[in-house]
């Protein structure tokens, strides 16, 4: 079987799951229940879409299967923007009011930062990818830490104000930025349209690429800010997941036995959505609510990455 | 014509190439030798734009490589360097085409699909050219990144260290190629290399180095000198004239 069978076979899987989502035990108040079910169905697509992309992208320009925005502590940075414009401007300020202007001022810093990390990635001749991971590693640790030193600072009532539009997870969507994120989603791939030729000819390595006429810093600056702002999306509508892009991106590769951007993107979005459409129907359905998929995730996703740095280690 | 002038680099403040100028012949085989760290390979990667030089003017043809369009450049100057490790599942064949990119941008016509044929046959890679590169030997590996550089179809070709892994069979082969590429397509390809002898055989000229500095530079015969070697290597290196060639005992 081919990987555009293989990518056929993942469509049909992602779209049965959302129809079964959407319409499993629809009783009662369907006018009521169908539209606020079909949002939640939105929300998770476009997240698991935008981290599926975003992690195959940064594995591409870092060329390695390991390191991810989320393993980098990008998301961890997301929520420490908005704790830190909430320290500062508080929770009732038109910034922290209105979500749209707030989601609009996070991920320009986030595009900030990622142009610091194309600094500190990308500036020296040689890179090393356990530096990389303990750099990452200590950063996440650091943007939670200082994130949670903040709102103990904070007022707790405007605290408690703000933490319910801010901390999104699957079970508590939020919803006042689906729209905006669908058309900054499609932006966003309209814009990466010239830099996806580019993606195959990246993972063959920078000497490669640049000998095949990359323009490479500028083509890396750029995908590193789409990065930025996919993940800021995922993070803002259903909260941080750090194993899912590693685990998403991987079974991508494995499964459709590829190196062609254009599956492996399509791929890891699928997978991505099924296992979090799959996972969120096993936790309302059959947990009910016991757990969440956050949980579920980050202990395979763990455990696989686990496995993973030993395979790395064992082939180094 | 590939003209070096008054270049510099260094790394955190250790110099590794001071004071540089060349010019290299169009249409022959230049080699470079030298003992480790002269700075053979950080020369030739600034001449191929992968590292950025300090200090100094390089220019191919006559046009400085930082004002030409990196994939103007692609059609002109390919390299391949010593340490390729790619973890990607590709065939050799995949590989292969990648060299067609700076032409195809990822779309391979009819044209492009001759050179990556053309390309394969030249290497003698026809047999394994579905093979997945973490499959094949070391020597199959490097004799695929070369193929991938005879597809990029380039007048000027720069290999680091090609011989790398490679038996003596497999050896002769890559440098009678070359000879063959400078000889029938009137390429021009610049080597690092360690083995003097390959160079004095293979190489129309050489360029000698020792610690970031050029020593010596002209024709393969008069580099290939007891005095000239003894100043590079430190070393007492005895030459025999057999049938023509200049061949050097330094065992």
């Amino acid at each position: 079987m081919g990987y555009k069978q293989k990518t056929i076979i993942l469509t049909l899987i992602a779209i049965l799951l959302t129809l079964l989502y959407i319409f499993y035990d629809l009783t009662g108040n369907i006018g009521y229940i169908l539209p606020r079910r079909i949002i939640k169905v939105v929300a998770i697509l476009l997240t698991g879409a935008a981290i599926g992309f975003a992690t195959t992208i940064f594995m591409t320009i870092t060329n390695n299967r390991i390191l991810t925005p989320s393993v980098l502590g990008l998301d961890s940075l997301y929520l420490l923007i908005q704790t830190a414009i909430i320290f500062v401007v508080g929770a009732n300020s038109l910034v922290m009011m209105n979500s749209h202007v707030n989601y609009l001022v996070s991920i320009g810093g986030m595009v900030v930062f990622s142009l610091l990390l194309y600094r500190l990635l990308f500036s020296s001749e040689q890179n090393n990818i356990y530096f990389l991971l303990l750099v990452g590693m200590i950063l996440g640790t650091f943007f939670s830490s200082i994130t949670s030193f903040m709102q103990v600072l904070i007022d707790p009532n405007e605290f408690m104000v703000a933490q319910d539009r801010m901390f999104a997870s699957v079970n508590n969507v939020n919803t006042d930025l689906v729209y905006i994120s669908v058309v900054l989603f499609v932006l966003l791939l309209v814009y990466m349209m010239r830099y996806y030729k580019y993606l195959d000819v990246l993972a063959l390595g920078k000497d490669n690429a640049v000998n095949l006429g990359v323009p490479y810093g500028r083509v890396v600056k750029h995908l590193l800010v789409i990065v930025a702002v996919f993940i800021s999306m995922a993070t803002a509508l259903v909260g941080p997941m750090t194993f899912l892009g590693l685990l998403v991106v991987n079974l991508a590769y494995e499964f459709l036995k590829t190196f062609r951007h254009f599956y492996i993107l399509i791929g890891s979005m699928l997978i991505s959505i099924i296992a979090l459409i799959g996972g969120q129907f096993i936790v309302e359905e059959v947990f009910t609510f016991k757990t969440t998929i956050s949980v579920i995730i980050n202990f395979i996703g763990g455990i696989y990455f686990i496995y993973l740095l030993l395979k790395e280690n064992k082939s180094w | 014509m590939v003209d070096i002038k008054n270049v510099f680099k260094s790394f955190n403040q250790k110099k590794v190439i001071e004071d540089v100028s060349l010019t290299i012949e169009k249409g022959k085989i230049t080699s470079f030798i030298g003992p480790n760290g002269a700075g053979k390979s950080t020369l030739i990667s600034m001449v191929s734009r992968l590292i950025a030089k300090d200090n100094g003017d390089i220019s191919i043809d006559g046009k400085d490589i930082m004002q030409t369009k990196s994939n103007e450049l692609a059609k002109k100057i390919s390299i391949l360097k010593q340490s390729n490790s790619i973890n990607l599942k590709l065939t050799v064949r995949e590989l292969v085409s990648f060299g067609r990119f700076p032409y195809s941008q990822g779309k391979l016509n009819d044209y492009d699909w001759e050179k990556v044929d053309e390309a394969i046959d030249y290497m003698e890679l026809r047999d394994m050219q579905d093979k997945f590169l973490d499959q094949l030997s070391g020597g199959q590996r490097q004799r695929a990144h070369i193929a991938m550089v005879i597809a990029q179809d380039t007048e000027y070709i720069l290999l680091d260290e090609p011989l790398n892994n490679l038996d003596m069979r497999h050896s002769v082969q890559i440098m009678k190629t070359l000879r063959n590429l400078v000889d029938e397509l009137g390429k021009t390809v610049l080597i690092v290399i360690h083995d003097i002898n390959f160079a004095s055989c293979y190489s129309d000229n050489i360029v000698a180095l020792k610690d970031g500095k050029v020593v010596k530079q002209g024709r393969a015969c008069d580099v290939i000198d007891k005095c000239v070697l003894k100043d590079i290597y430190d070393m007492d290196i005895d030459i025999k004239d057999i049938d023509n060639k200049r061949i050097c005992v330094y065992f």
